[in-house]
């Protein structure tokens, strides 16, 4: 019976950097994917009890900041007034020609894709970081992600460099591990 | 000679350039006669390859707190 039960306290320490990464792939804006991941804790809060346990917990809150996502664009399109639906042959210029042949994506380009890939492996390191412990993941993503200098990093948690550098080592190699089996 | 442990050590901090030119010749030679840490250290360099190629983000750990406590509030 316990599937069906979803744990907010832990929501922050697990899911937050998940789906940070989610939201900032999404809206390209820093300040607001925090608040679209804010808002997705609360709005998972409220509907808790329509949680059925067929999916995991961290998949029904990427199914809240969809929403949230969505709904973003919908405030900021509206407040613009209404969406704009240009008909030219491109947006600087009127300028005629064969309209689909040229509009068309370059098929060689796979820059397309490569951002789509790497999108999904910034997803799959951060929910192998999220399996780490709490202290481990804590110093890899400050130094990693945030590339906080040792020594700063030695003084805000009160450990010693050669603490830390025995967490990365613990870090790294679980993350080795895990993206060994969900990456490649 | 180092031992693996040291080895292990050094390769975790040229991940971050942290290495100082003595260390990474010890760790050189290290690697020239120990299998186990020289195929640490290509798989230590692809993870940071990896961590490069992704764009990552977190959250500082200031927010995460200012997060919980407000999530809290309302659980």
């Amino acid at each position: 019976m316990e599937t069906h039960q979803l744990h907010p306290e832990n929501w922050v320490d697990l899911y937050a950097d998940y789906l940070f990464n989610y939201a900032v792939a999404r809206v390209s804006d820093v300040e607001i994917a925090k608040d679209l991941v804010q808002e997705t804790f609360f709005a998972g809060l409220k509907s808790a009890k329509n949680y059925k346990g067929t999916a995991a917990e961290r998949t029904w809150l990427i199914a809240i900041l969809k929403r949230k996502v969505i709904d973003h664009y919908r405030k900021i399109n509206s407040k613009k007034g209404k969406a704009e639906v240009r008909m030219n042959y491109s947006s600087n210029s009127n300028a005629e020609g064969d309209w689909l042949e040229e509009q068309v994506a370059d098929p060689l380009s796979i820059l397309a894709n490569d951002n789509l890939e790497n999108e999904e492996l910034g997803l799959a390191i951060q929910a192998c970081i999220s399996k780490l412990p709490k202290k481990q993941s804590l110093v890899f993503s400050m130094k990693t992600i945030q590339g906080i200098s040792t020594e700063d990093i030695c003084k805000e948690l009160g450990i010693n460099p050669s603490n830390l550098w025995v967490m990365i080592h613990r870090a790294r190699t679980a993350l080795m591990g895990c993206l060994n089996q969900n990456w490649y | 000679m180092i031992s693996c442990d040291d080895a292990a050590i050094i390769c975790n901090k040229k991940q971050y350039k942290e290495a100082t030119f003595l260390e990474k010749i010890k760790l050189f030679l290290h690697r020239v006669y120990c299998d186990t840490c020289s195929k640490f250290s290509k798989k230590n360099a692809k993870l940071t390859a990896l961590c490069d190629k992704a764009p990552l983000y977190s959250l500082p750990e200031k927010e995460k707190v200012r997060m919980k406590i407000e999530l809290q509030d309302k659980i």
